[in-house]
């Protein structure tokens, strides 16, 4: 099997995986990075949603091969302990409820804020409804990306 | 594959917190800490006991509940620990809807601890609490007196040490934080410090005086708490079952191999007989499964679907991805027989429930009259995270992981598949990504432990997303009838005919509805339940609901509420229909025919609809194109009006602009909690009445995934939406989960078909079943 050297969440690993296995398999069998949920595996509930380089991408559908930027899932966001806005936005707004969309959500979130600092509804609506939340919790997850871009804005 | 030799035989490890046998209103001690439970009654005792009376008008489901647990209802576990942490263990599933941060609050209430250093943790299944399903919204209201009492004990043991630690009277001593203080000679130690003290004192838990509402700090307060497990979330750090790793629990198996299964196209379709299974290819083990249609723990209980072919990735890290690959290998190679509903169409039970329809009672002479049909598809639970298990089954024992809501029930159905005492059967419940009762089954656990037992390993089974919809359960179509009579502008009568594919309440609801010593039948049961669960609180003259059911070979189960999802949903559709035939305002209308009600509903339905009436005023005519719609219910001690606005500009494609909720739950406890729920099930309101149900084509379900199970999505959702709390308005909490959905899903319709000149009456609407 052919052997993929890679960088997830700032860290070297080492594969050894079939070219056609999906990133999701690899982070959460290989490499145990079980933030990435799997909700369908066929690219259309979002849970899985992680970025390659700044683009949120599927990892259900993304072969191994197919990698060759840094990997970052929800488990990377944090560092050193401290939590990205985004992350303290989604606490802040009690976003979740039972939480499995919401790794997905905000990989989503997230490539959104970078790509458009000051996302209206509109450009909301337009991104995140790539993924689905089976709870509901989609007013939250409005609010919380509103507030974590205008923190990662720098606070106005 | 040859067994593995097996260290474990019966008499398995027991845990320390194991009562065996009876020892009345006394206090459980483990090691040197405070733990902390109530009356310990063996199974066999609680069954003894009287069980409660029938169901009434005024008698729902939760009070059959909170009855059916008071031989037990102390039964329950809190420690606190050296680390000064309080830690209890709740008796059922949170799946996210936030009944283990309500607990916490509760719990560090009536304690007066820090709510920070209170943790809740979901016990696992404890065969000596017989009830502990998760459902009809009861949790709240089964563990309100329960758990307070137990925390009030507690508090009592770690004040009456300190006393004793510094001979001060105990009436001298405050406690706050988790602190305990006396404040004449500066003393003061933490509930940690003084755990093993109060472990030592030999108190019985009993009724204390409980903390007075005026008193609350922490429940019921203007902000609410966040979920406990909020940053777990966000940091990828919450642990489903599927994401559990070794290490993670003392007994998770070092190697667990990944394990999917191979379905038949059909609903309960079988592998031929004539067809035998090839040579698995290296790494992989084929394990037919063929459990019987009908389970044997109870008459007629059912095991929908484990039929297939288990394909389990048995190679050192062995991946899904393996087994996914080799499952997609097997399957144009298998030969199956179609299932017992290849002959049958949605359309066709359709049809079948329309003539199962009991004829309405005749107009009378003189008496003007509105009638209206409405149907309801099957629709999929589809929870977020689909079915899965971990199982780790040995020669005579067996330790399971997954995250039911009746899990004595579900122990009961494994040993009854795998021939392993119910005793030996060890079941975590870990958090889940959803249920809305889907988890009340658990066909994904059970097909775990035959796997691992025929495998000889321990395996982690996950169902496919498509497994999940078409071999999952479905909230039953239902066909309704509804016609109401009047003379004079006064209402004389309403009559509600349901004819419903058999809701499967086997997982036991049954013993909270029986009358003592009797064992209902299941359409006894369903009946009981209809009757516990529906009532008009509109003064409508002669009121009659009944329902009328029929089985058919489609897996159901209750989906958020067991029938007020659909029958309250249809009176509330009906109810707009009759202010418009009335001329009159529906939410006047509504009001009007509340004021005489003798309905015990009827004064919380009024004040919420109240609210509702002021918002509307106050968002003024709707933009050309929208329209609004109200609807209300209520149902376990608590009340809830909608108001939405639904922006039909393009009716083939609408959306929610705007909603609006006043909800009435009694005493609150965790505002931000209930905020999430009545947000949230307005979405799975609009999902299921506007865009997404399931269809049965010859045998098998239409839907596969959320590609064409059209789930509601950010640009379906309202773009604001207030949830209005209403202080309290009782000294108990109503329920709260399931009450939003009856009239959220009206609310959507009576908008919709403001918006578009419409009266839509097959659901869902841009996709009706048939
Ligand atoms: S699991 Fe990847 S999009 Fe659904
Ligand atoms: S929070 Fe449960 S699926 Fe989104």
């Amino acid at each position: 099997m052919p052997v993929y050297n890679l960088t997830v969440n700032g860290q070297p690993r080492t594969v050894d995986a079939p070219a056609d296995m999906p990133l999701l398999w690899v982070l959460r069998d290989l490499l145990d990075v079980t933030g990435p949920k799997y909700g369908c595996g066929v690219g259309v509930c979002g849970a899985c949603t992680s970025h390659l380089g700044d683009s949120a991408v599927r990892p259900c559908i993304t072969p191994i091969s197919a990698v060759s930027e840094p990997v970052t899932t929800i488990d990377g966001l944090e560092q050193n302990g401290d939590l990205h806005p985004i992350q303290q936005a989604w606490i802040d707004l009690d976003v979740a409820s039972c939480g499995y969309c919401q790794p997905g959500q905000i990989m989503t979130a997230l490539a959104l804020i970078v790509a458009n600092p000051n996302p209206t509804d509109d450009d909301i609506d337009i991104a995140m409804s790539q993924n689905v939340c089976r709870c509901g919790t989609y007013a939250k997850i409005r609010a919380a990306i509103k507030e974590a871009a205008r923190v990662m804005r720098g606070g106005h | 594959m040859a067994r593995r030799l097996d260290p474990i035989e019966p008499g398995h490890q027991r845990g320390a917190f194991e009562p065996t046998r009876r020892e009345f209103l006394q206090v459980l001690i483990a090691g040197s800490t405070l733990m902390i439970g109530g009356v310990f009654l063996t199974r066999e005792e609680a069954a003894a006991l009287p069980g409660p009376g029938n169901t009434s008008d005024q008698s729902d489901i939760g009070d059959s509940l909170v009855a059916v647990e008071t031989p037990y209802k102390y039964m329950l576990k809190l420690e606190v620990t050296p680390h000064n942490r309080v830690v209890f263990q709740l008796p059922r599933q949170d799946k996210g809807q936030g009944i283990a941060t309500a607990l916490a609050m509760m719990i560090a209430e009536e304690m007066d601890a820090d709510y920070d250093r209170v943790d809740v943790q979901l016990s696992d299944r404890d065969s000596n609490r017989p009830t502990t399903i998760t459902g009809g919204s009861s949790t709240i209201r089964t563990m309100w007196e329960p758990a307070r009492t137990v925390a009030a004990n507690a508090r009592l043991r770690l004040v009456t040490a300190a006393a004793a630690r510094w001979s001060v009277p105990p009436n001298q001593i405050t406690v706050k934080k988790s602190l305990v203080m006396h404040a004449a000679t500066g003393r003061a130690a933490n509930f940690g410090e003084l755990s093993a003290e109060a472990a030592a004192l030999a108190i019985p838990v009993t009724p204390l005086p409980l903390k007075d509402p005026s008193q609350y700090t922490i429940i019921g307060s203007a902000d609410g708490k966040g979920r406990k497990n909020a940053r777990d979330i966000v940091t990828g750090k919450q642990k489903y079952t599927l994401d559990l790793r070794p290490g993670d629990a003392p007994d998770y198996p070092a190697n667990a191999k990944p394990a999917v299964v191979l379905r038949p196209p059909d609903i309960k379709g079988r592998v031929s007989e004539s067809w035998s299974l090839p040579a698995p290819p290296p790494g992989i083990v084929y394990v037919k499964i063929n459990l019987p249609d009908r389970g044997p723990v109870e008459t007629g209980s059912t095991f929908p679907q484990p039929t297939g072919i288990a394909v389990v990735a048995v190679a050192d890290n062995a991946s899904f991805h393996h087994a996914l690959a080799a499952r997609n290998a097997l399957e144009p190679l298998v030969d199956w027989e179609p299932g017992p509903m290849a002959a049958m169409s949605g359309e066709g039970i359709r049809t079948t429930l329309v003539s199962l329809t009991p004829a309405l009672t005749p107009v009378a002479s003189g008496l003007s009259s509105l009638d209206a049909t409405f149907d309801f598809p099957y629709v999929a639970h589809a929870p977020l995270e689909v079915m899965d298990a971990v199982a780790d089954v040995r020669a005579s024992s067996a330790t399971i992981w997954y995250p039911s809501q009746t899990p004595n029930y579900q122990v009961g159905q494994i040993a009854a598949a795998t021939g392993i005492p119910d005793a030996n059967i060890t079941l975590h419940i870990p958090f889940a990504g959803g249920a809305f009762g889907r988890r009340l089954f658990g066909e994904a656990a059970i097909e775990a432990a035959l796997i691992s037992q025929q495998v000889g390993l321990p395996i982690k089974l996950m169902w496919t997303r498509n497994d999940d919809m078409r071999h999952g359960r479905f909230r039953p179509m239902t066909h309704h009838a509804i016609r109401a009579t009047w003379s004079n502008g006064t209402i004389q009568s309403w009559e509600h005919q349901v004819a419903a594919a058999e809701m499967d309440l086997r997982h036991g609801y049954g013993d909270a509805l029986s009358p003592p010593g009797i064992a209902l039948s299941h359409p006894e049961i369903e009946q009981a339940a209809f009757n516990a669960t529906v009532s008009v609180p509109y003064e409508f003259g002669a009121t009659q609901q009944r329902i009328t059911n029929m089985r058919f070979e489609v897996p159901t189960g209750s989906w958020r509420s067991i029938y007020s999802g659909f029958t309250m949903t249809a009176n509330e559709i009906f109810v707009d229909r009759l202010a418009q035939a009335f001329g009159a305002d529906d939410i006047q209308f509504r009001l009007d025919h509340l004021a005489n009600s003798t309905s015990a509903s009827a004064p919380r339905a009024i004040r919420v609809l109240e609210k509702v009436r002021d918002k509307r005023a106050a968002w003024g005519a709707a933009p050309a194109g929208h329209a609004y719609g109200v609807a209300v219910h209520a149902e376990y001690r608590s009340a809830v009006a909608y108001l939405v606005e639904i922006d039909a500009v393009d009716p083939a494609n609408p959306r929610l602009a705007r909603a609006y909720a006043a909800v009435d739950v009694g005493l609150p406890i965790n505002r931000k909690g209930l905020e999430a729920q009545f947000q949230g099930v307005l979405i799975d309101a609009f999902s299921v009445m506007i865009r997404a149900g399931n269809h049965l084509d010859a045998g098998h379900i239409v839907e596969g995934s959320f590609s064409d199970f059209h789930w509601a999505r950010m640009n379906h959702s309202p773009r604001s939406f207030e949830v209005f709390i209403f202080d309290a308005t009782s000294d108990t909490p109503g329920g709260a989960g399931e009450l939003g959905l009856p009239p959220g899903s009206a609310a959507c319709i009576n908008a919709y078909a403001r918006a578009t000149g419409t009266q839509p009456s097959r659901f869902p609407v841009l996709d009706p079943t048939s």
